[in-house]
């Protein structure tokens, strides 16, 4: 049992929430929000999670890795805690998408995909977020959840960034 | 009020923006909501709600453009229980609506699918949302919990025998999610891929029981028709569509957003009149009706002048589908703009079909090639001849669409891809004149 994840041992309500959700014949159906939960803590889904994830659910761990492998919200590998997501899908791009994206990993000092030297930012590129009429946009992406920001610029990106650093290092100072 | 020609009709979906806070339960109960739901609920069985919403002509509003009413009458009454599940993956570059919707007028959506729910029979309603929408499903969660509390929701609803439960399920980015079986199939917890049709949902749908799968604006239509009567629908939008439709117009306009205007408004319309025409002073090029999966239209005066309605789009050669009108100015160039959609595709392809899945990857490449300025007329022609493989030989529509900006692209717009490639073979040698 080594091998297995946390979260039926730190989230025991949440998961009893979502398998209420689904007839009981059907609980396979709860396989995406509880790798939600097990990638809550880790930004991403570690083996054992998977392990976990199929242990409650009576699926292989190969059927759970195959669903985080296939969406493309869910994570296997480490990276920043917050995961910037920038669409530069056409809407986006014609309305300078793109030029911000390269703009803002400038400023970062890293390339699109990479992470920043205290690993807590990673900048992506992403596809469409269904927010075309307010470009350029990102999602910030985390354990806890997305969250969207509209009408960007550089400036308003770095703000947050910085703001998102602040906050963890007065987590770390408690 | 937006300068979106409303004064005549009034909104019948984004009515948040006439009536302030309507997305609070009560507020929306003021205004009537709930209302049809409990004239469903007391006065109307299941069969007269279908038969209202086919009189109504109401039309899917996800892009298909099915009729409604149709759909609902296909459910296979031999085998129960029946689901209603809630297209809300929506993903199609180019669309915004349902957000708004959810986001600003949640209770007439919620009130749409309860309709639905009953019309069909099912005591149990899911709306997938895509994951992005992690936000909008914690608030539409609560919405649930006060209807479930104030007794609109839940068990014996108006005293009736009517129970439901609505369900949020969060997908996790993929694009093909908003294919209904795909949809399905990651219901269950599987990848999302599409299944072979038919059977269609309404015989074999999530589990494996009668489904219907509508679209959040479709479903919230619904709520109106009931209140208001068939007929009050059908005076607006055409005789074949009707109603109004929210047009998400963005690209290269001076004002992109969401513009609810009866189905029969003129492109010229939407992109000069609501959307204040192109920006930065530039001429328009091209359209795109519906997202990324539309062929694109030349924007000359006879496009500007056409109805954007489920008949007068397809005379263009072209798609309403969800109705995403992306405009392109002048400065844009096509071989620039296909590579972008077939990026798009080439990653959301679920891989299944091979057409789909080899094809988007090699028009990936080859569209990269020509934009870049490494392709011979060659590589066009090959880029032709991969989509027309590609076309009508895949399980779902995603392959197909795909293959829609790239054809219609080499053939309505061919000047921008003889700059690119014309004048060269692939070797780089001068081609020489035929």
């Amino acid at each position: 049992m080594s091998e297995n994840g946390k979260i039926r041992e730190k989230y025991p309500l949440e998961i009893e929430k979502i398998l209420s959700k689904y007839p009981p014949d059907q609980k396979r159906s709860a396989v995406m929000p509880l790798l939600y939960l097990a990638q809550r803590d880790g930004m991403y889904v570690t083996k054992a999670g998977m392990n976990e994830v199929a242990e409650i659910l009576d699926l292989t761990s190969t059927e759970v890795a195959s669903i985080v492998g296939f969406y493309s919200l869910y994570y296997d590998k480490p990276a920043g805690k917050y995961r910037i997501q920038v669409c530069t899908d056409l809407s986006c791009a014609l309305r300078g998408a793109e030029e911000f994206l390269e703009k803002l990993c400038e400023n970062l000092g890293i390339r699109v995909g990479e992470t920043t030297q205290d690993g807590l930012i990673t900048v992506e590129q992403v596809m469409c977020l269904a927010g075309c009429d307010h470009a350029p946009i990102f999602q910030v992406q985390s354990g806890e959840g997305l969250e969207y920001y509209e009408n960007q610029s550089v400036e308003s990106g770095m703000a947050l960034i910085e703001k998102l650093r602040h906050e963890e290092a007065q987590k770390d100072g408690r | 009020m937006m300068a979106d020609n409303q004064d005549n009709i009034g909104y019948v979906l984004l009515r948040h923006r006439e009536i302030p806070d309507i997305d609070s339960m009560e507020v929306y109960q003021k205004n009537g909501g709930f209302e049809a739901f409990r004239k469903v609920l007391t006065q109307m069985k299941p069969q007269e709600v279908i038969d209202e919403v086919k009189a109504s002509g109401l039309r899917g509003r996800g892009g298909a453009g099915f009729p409604t009413g149709v759909k609902w009458s296909f459910m296979d009454s031999k085998n129960w229980p029946h689901y209603v599940v809630v297209n809300a993956d929506e993903s199609e570059p180019g669309t915004f609506k349902d957000r708004e919707i959810m986001e600003r007028n949640p209770f007439q959506f919620l009130e749409g699918v309860a309709i639905c729910a009953y019309a069909a029979g099912a005591t149990e309603a899911y709306i997938y949302l895509r994951g992005e929408f992690w936000p909008v499903a914690e608030k539409l969660d609560r919405q649930i919990d006060a209807l479930e509390t104030a007794g609109l929701l839940g068990k014996r609803i108006f005293g009736s025998e009517t129970n439901l439960r609505i369900i949020t399920h969060l997908g996790a980015g993929a694009y093909i999610c908003g294919e209904e079986t795909a949809m399905l199939e990651s219901m269950e917890g599987k990848l999302g891929q599409p299944r072979i049709r038919p059977p269609f949902p309404p015989s074999y749908g999530l589990f494996g029981k009668p489904t219907i799968v509508n679209n959040v604006e479709t479903l919230t239509n619904v709520p109106m028709i009931i209140a208001r009567g068939a007929a009050w629908y059908r005076t607006i939008g055409t005789e074949k569509s009707p109603g109004t439709k929210i047009f998400s117009l963005s690209g290269c306009v001076n004002k992109p957003g969401n513009y609810e205007l009866p189905l029969g408004t003129t492109f010229r319309e939407l992109i000069f009149e609501c959307g204040g025409g192109v920006h930065k002073g530039r001429q328009i090029k091209a359209i795109m009706a519906a997202g990324a999966s539309s062929s694109l239209i030349v924007a000359d005066e006879t496009a500007l002048d056409t109805k954007m309605d489920y008949e007068s789009v397809p005379a263009l050669g072209a798609q309403l589908g969800s109705a995403s009108v992306i405009v392109i100015d002048d400065t844009v160039g096509i071989d620039w703009l296909i590579h972008k959609t077939v990026h798009f595709f080439r990653h959301e392809s679920c891989g299944k079909c091979t057409p789909c899945r080899e094809g988007t990857f090699w028009m990936d490449h080859l569209t990269g090639r020509i934009t870049s300025g490494k392709a011979g007329w060659e590589d066009v022609e090959l880029l032709q001849d991969v989509a027309n493989q590609i076309q009508g030989k895949c399980l779902c529509a995603l392959g197909d669409f795909a293959t829609e900006a790239v054809l219609s692209g080499i053939q309505r717009f061919r000047t921008d891809f003889e700059l690119k490639a014309g004048d060269f073979t692939r070797q780089g040698e001068v081609r020489k004149t035929e």
